[in-house]
Order: C-alpha cells, then sequence, then structure tokens
C-alpha cells in the first residue's frame, strides 16, 4: 500500500503488515529490512520500510499502573492521548510530551521526542523505566539502566532501528488540575527572544511562536509563551473549574475534509495569517488560563491538518543551533527563510537544556521547526537551511526528517558512525531498516 | 456505582474488544466470554486500567451447548446487557466439499448463538429486565454463492432473534439484531472491501451502545447498507440466481 508520514512526502508503496502477538513480530522480523510504525506521525519516512512495515496498532493495551510512583506499563502502540484520557482525570499527565498526543508509546521512545519543558525536565526518555525490546538477533529482550544498558541507551532516540519496542515502563508526573497558566511575552526581534528565554529558565513549559517573515530589526519577532500547571488549591484555577480540578472535557474536533488547493498557501496569506496572529497575542491579557488541550495539543483540534499543504504533501524542517551560537544561526535561518519568502504558519522556536544521550536529538541551544508546503523552491530552501545549521554545528530532528541528503547527514551527525557499529555489531543492520536510514546511510 | 454487567460472548473478535471498551467507558463492568480466557489478561487490566471498572474473565464453548445454563449459574452477577459477537465465516469452497466443515460453520453462527442467547433470555425474562444484542450479519438477507453457508446460518440467527424480540417485548427484555455489513477485522484482513460500505469496530461498537440505550430493533451500522439490502432482497429470484454478486 502507499504509505507515508504525517508530512505526506515522500510517498512509498510498502508492504504493511500488523502483527498481534510477539510471535508474529519475530516472524516478520526475521524478513530482514524491518521497521515498526505506531500512528505514523512522523513527519517522513522514519517509520516506513518498503518490503517490511510492521504497523503496532494492535499493541494497544495498558498493562499495569503503580499510584505510588506513577509508573505506567504499557504496549507500544498505546496512544498518548490514551494515556492522559485515563490517567489525566486521575491526577496524572506525561511527564513529557510532544506537540501532539495522536502519537504512540514505541514512537516517543524512538524519536527521543522532547516537549516544552525540555530545558527544565530533558527528553522523554529521562521518564523510561524499561523497554521490552525484539532486538536484531530476534529475541525479546528488556533493557533498562541498570540491564541491557547500551540497548536501552541506543533505542532511546534509535528511530526503531535497534529494533521493535513492545512495551515499556514510563512515569507520569502528578498533576491537581488539567490547567495551565500561560503567560505570554513579546519578544521585538530575535536578540530579544533568546533574553527573554534565558531570563525565563524557570518557568516549567516555555516556546515561542515566530513570525519567520521578518526582516531587518524585527526580525524574530515573536511570542513568548511560558506556562505552570495549575495548582487547584490556589486561586489559580477559575472558579468554575474549582470544584472539579481534574475533569477533562471533550471539545468539538474540527476536520479538514479535503486537500487545500496549493494556491491557497502563498506567501500572501502566510503573511497574513503571522501578522494576524502576532497582533492578536500581544492584544491578549498577559495571563491567562488555558486548559491542557488547547495549551499542549493547539493543532490536534484540527484533525488532519496536514491536508492545508495539499495534495504534494510538506516538509518540516527542525533543528537544534548549539548555545553559544544560537543567535547567529537563527539569525541566519530566518534570514534565508524571509528572503525566500516561504514562511510557514508555524515557526516554533525553544530553548534546550544540556542533554547526553547515544543518538537523541536535544542538545543544549535552541531549536528551530517550520513547516513548508513540497516544492522545487522549498526543497531548495531547505538544502540551504541545512548548510546554515551545519556550520554553526548544528542537528538535526529525523522524526521530522523526509528529505535531507545522505552526505549532509554524515557530515553533520558525527554520531552516525558510532551507531553504525552498534547495529552492526548487534545484528540490527540487516534486520532493521527504514526508508530514512536507507536514504541517510544509517 | 457500576451500572451493572456486560456480557460479551466471543470476546476475541475486534468487535467485541470494541463493544466492551465502549461499555466500560459508559461505567459498566465487564464479563468477557471464549474460549481460553484466560489469553485475555491483558485486555482484561486494559479495560480496567482505561475505565476503572471490573473485568471478569469467563471460559466459554459457544458449539458446547450443554454448558450453557452452568456457564450462565457461574457469572458473578447476570448481567444488564449480553453481546453475542460469536461467529466464524469458514471458506466457502471448503464448506461446498466438507460437511463437517459446512456443520461447523452452521453451528458456530446459528445454534451455539441462539443456544446462549436462548439461556439467557429466559433468565432476564424471570428477572424482567436486561438487553440481549445479537450480531448477525447482512449476508444472512440472501443466500449468495459466494458465502451462502455462512449467510444462511446468519439468516437463522436473524429470525431466531426476531422471533426472541417478538417473545419478550412485552416481558420488559429488549433484543437488538445487528447487521454491521463490512467490518475492517481481523476476520476480513486482507480482503479488498469498499472503504464506503467498510465500518471499522468502533464505529459498530458506538452504533451497538446506541440502540442499546435507545432500544432500536435492528440496525445497519453504515446506512448506505439498509438500501443496499433493500435492493438486493427485491430482485426477482430468477434474476438473482444468474447474477455474480
Amino acid at each position: 500500500m502507499k504509505l507515508s508520514g504525517w508530512g505526506r512526502y515522500p510517498v512509498v508503496d510498502a508492504q504493511v503488515a500488523a502483527p498481534r502477538s510477539t510471535e508474529d513480530v519475530l516472524k516478520l522480523v526475521q524478513q530482514g529490512s524491518a521497521i515498526a510504525r505506531g500512528n505514523g506521525r512522523a513527519y517522513g519516512d522514519s517509520a516506513v520500510s518498503a518490503s517490511n512495515t510492521i504497523h503496532m496498532k494492535h499493541f494497544n493495551r495498558m498493562l499495569a499502573f503503580d499510584a505510588k510512583s506513577g509508573q505506567l506499563i504499557a504496549e507500544a502502540g498505546v496512544l498518548l492521548a490514551d494515556v492522559i484520557e485515563a490517567f489525566l482525570p486521575r491526577g496524572w499527565f506525561p511527564s513529557v510530551t510532544p506537540g501532539t498526543k495522536f502519537v504512540t508509546l514505541g514512537g516517543m521512545i524512538a524519536a527521543d521526542v522532547h516537549g516544552k519543558n525540555h530545558h527544565k525536565d530533558g527528553s522523554f526518555g529521562t521518564y523510561v523505566d524499561w523497554i521490552d525490546v525484539v532486538t536484531g538477533d530476534g529475541t525479546v529482550q528488556r533493557c533498562s539502566k541498570a540491564e541491557n544498558t547500551k540497548l536501552f541507551e541506543w533505542t532511546i532516540g534509535g528511530m526503531g532501528l535497534t529494533g521493535v519496542v513492545l512495551r515499556a515502563a514510563i512515569r507520569l508526573r502528578p498533576v491537581s488540575s488539567t490547567w495551565i497558566e500561560q503567560r505570554t511575552l513579546v519578544a521585538n526581534n530575535i536578540k530579544h527572544v533568546i533574553e527573554l528565554f534565558e531570563q525565563s529558565k524557570d518557568a516549567t513549559y516555555s516556546v515561542a511562536w515566530i513570525d519567520c517573515l521578518q526582516t531587518g530589526p524585527a526580525m524574530g519577532r515573536s511570542l513568548v509563551m511560558l506556562g505552570e500547571h495549575a495548582e487547584a488549591e490556589a486561586n489559580a484555577v477559575a472558579p468554575q473549574y474549582r470544584k472539579l480540578p481534574l475533569q477533562t472535557s471533550v471539545k468539538r474536533k474540527l476536520g479538514i475534509p479535503v486537500d487545500f488547493p496549493s494556491w491557497t498557501l502563498n506567501s500572501l496569506t502566510v503573511r497574513a495569517f503571522n501578522a494576524l496572529y502576532y497582533w492578536n497575542g500581544k492584544r491578549k491579557p498577559q495571563q491567562q488560563l488555558v486548559d491542557w488541550d488547547s495549551y499542549f495539543y493547539p493543532l490536534d483540534a484540527i484533525l488532519g491538518w496536514n491536508k492545508i499543504y495539499g495534495r504534494r504533501g510538506f516538509a518540516q524542517f527542525q533543528c537544534v543551533i548549539p548555545l553559544i551560537h544560537a543567535e547567529q544561526g537563527l539569525s541566519e535561518l530566518l534570514e534565508a527563510i524571509a528572503n525566500t519568502g516561504a514562511g510557514s504558519f508555524l515557526a516554533v522556536l525553544k530553548r534546550f537544556g544540556a542533554q547526553e544521550s547515544r543518538f537523541s536529538f536535544p542538545m543544549e541551544g535552541y531549536t528551530l521547526a517550520l513547516d513548508f508546503s513540497v516544492n522545487a523552491k522549498n526543497l531548495a530552501l531547505m538544502n540551504e537551511l541545512d548548510k546554515i545549521t551545519m556550520r554553526y554545528n548544528g542537528r538535526f530532528y529525523l522524526a521530522k526528517d523526509s528529505r535531507m541528503n545522505r552526505d549532509v547527514f554524515q557530515q553533520a551527525e558525527c554520531r552516525a558512525d558510532a551507531y553504525k557499529n552498534y547495529r552492526q555489531s548487534e545484528g540490527a543492520s540487516a534486520a532493521y531498516s527504514s526508508a530514512q536510514s536507507e536514504r541517510l546511510g544509517l | 456505582m457500576s451500572k451493572g454487567a456486560v456480557l460479551i460472548l466471543g470476546a476475541r473478535s475486534d468487535i467485541a474488544m470494541a463493544v466492551a471498551h465502549r461499555f466500560a467507558k459508559a461505567g459498566y463492568d465487564i464479563q468477557l466470554a471464549a474460549r481460553n480466557s484466560e489469553s485475555l489478561g491483558t485486555d482484561k487490566s486494559d479495560i480496567e486500567l482505561r475505565y476503572e471498572v471490573a473485568v471478569t474473565l469467563h471460559s466459554f464453548d459457544a458449539l458446547n451447548i450443554g454448558s450453557h445454563e452452568r456457564f450462565v449459574d457461574d457469572l458473578p452477577q447476570l448481567p444488564a446487557v449480553a453481546v453475542c459477537a460469536v461467529g466464524y465465516m469458514g471458506q466457502q469452497a471448503e464448506n461446498e466439499r466438507d460437511v463437517q466443515a459446512a456443520a461447523q460453520v452452521m453451528r458456530s453462527n446459528f445454534e451455539g448463538p441462539a443456544s446462549i442467547l436462548g439461556v439467557l433470555a429466559n433468565r432476564f425474562e424471570q428477572r424482567g429486565s436486561g438487553t440481549l444484542v445479537g450480531i448477525s450479519s447482512v449476508a444472512g438477507e440472501r443466500g449468495r454463492a459466494t458465502n451462502y453457508v455462512y449467510g444462511s446460518a446468519k439468516a437463522g440467527f436473524t429470525a431466531f432473534l426476531s422471533g426472541l424480540r417478538n417473545r419478550l417485548a412485552k416481558r420488559g427484555v429488549h433484543v437488538v439484531t445487528v447487521l454491521p455489513g463490512f467490518v475492517a477485522t481481523q476476520m476480513t484482513e486482507g480482503m479488498d472491501l469498499p472503504v464506503k460500505l467498510t465500518a471499522g469496530p468502533n464505529e459498530v461498537a458506538d452504533a451497538i451502545a446506541r440502540a442499546v440505550k435507545r432500544k432500536k430493533d435492528m440496525i445497519y451500522v453504515k446506512p448506505l447498507w439498509q438500501v443496499i439490502m433493500m435492493i438486493i432482497r427485491n430482485i426477482p429470484e430468477r434474476v438473482f440466481k444468474r447474477m455474480k454478486i
């Protein structure tokens, strides 16, 4: 069947099987070139193997929960949305969440996802206690910080290339309400936004939306949004919710029924949207109470939002620039984008904290993420952005990548050789590969 | 406070599991009945964790009709709702060659389900309340060359349910007949089904929950099936017998 990631580019004609038992998974793995797929929310071809894609949708059961430690044991295909639905009303929330709740546990481990609290709490992998993995030799192995350490470390952030995650134990964090106190700060330019981030390191959550079409002195103007879990006891929660601080209401979802024609997204509409968003944010009160769903998952309210980029799909560019080069690197990236006028609806900037890991994306610095519809001009622009990132010793997020060129990746990712060697030594090279790993030579 | 229990017969199927989730979400305790019920342990923990209801597992063999009275006696409580998702499609070609295989399909889709629902019907009647849900099939609306063994058993089951409904209508017991049409499940995996006519297991579960709540008698999951089956039922036999459908 035709298979792609969330960006709907590239589209690969792929063999997909959806096993129902561990034995079925083992049989599939024996065929080689396997890659596990969760809910297909990686943007590109990370979870696509032309010959052997293993869809984990039937591994969707929660197995145990310890209400003392917040440890949840669940199968790899369980959706984060289901975890929240089950446990937020009981006062538990994911320790780390990406910008969509429609991701699976296995996918979050494979991409070692980060959230708006990375600067403070680290990545998802920090809250994984153990993982059961089908490895290169076709056996199921439990790994953790204490046993099978290497497998554990490479599996977190390893993009599914160490094996198939069957189940894992993760830790949730206790919260006393479902509400977030949000504070919005306005930054006039890139220097200012970095200043604001550096001053806000104590905030639990922080993220900035950048108007990426501004040039000159206003380049990098943005809205920095800080957030804290509202305490139920404090007067932070609006009176009407104080009685039921953990109630999670079901909001009406909006759907995008058809592909937007490609002309609807041009520099004019993007410019207008960005300006509106900025002035709207500036006008609103600095401090407000926001429900968890709108705060963490604004785009999830529009099901199928990937269709606004039209039939040809879209690509996301996400890199991280090390702290010392942040201002310079980000300026160059924004300048290159503004020059082509190929702005993206959603340009997101975020401060990362320090992270030591085998192959995960985050490192201390600033990460910038942008969407572009797929066309020759934008693909050329993204190649340009790759080069700028490399010049500043930056790194690329593979969960978002769908188009990077092998040479660029090999040059930019100094950990690629170590990963290749590890995979070779564990028999994982032949057993596991994705369209992405083949494209990038992993 | 629990709302009582929902018994799911043939709990291993995708539709059955979706129905279990749907009723657990609404606050019912769940009784999962299937052969080798102990292997449903992960489903039990999953439903308990998600919805904070009690889930019990019960060994049940639809074909062993002698055990059905005892099976109901052994349930922790007489359920408020019983959903029978027992069924087995088999292979038409094999059913034509092998009478044993054909009998197996007939018994799995008619004799077994009718027997257990008959036992439950008597208990519900005695209590004066309850809902019985039988998952039958559009295949039972008219016999076709491609699957008439399965279809004829489902036709029998549909007629049984309609008779049961007629008998219990004034006794406080409601009977729902479900004709799902195509459903994307393990049973139909690999078949090339038309997207617009194919429901997901969750859609079937939602439709069943709605039908139980609103006391519907007979439901198709996708409304288009009602039109299609009306047409198929009304084609004259002398035309129908020459058709390839």
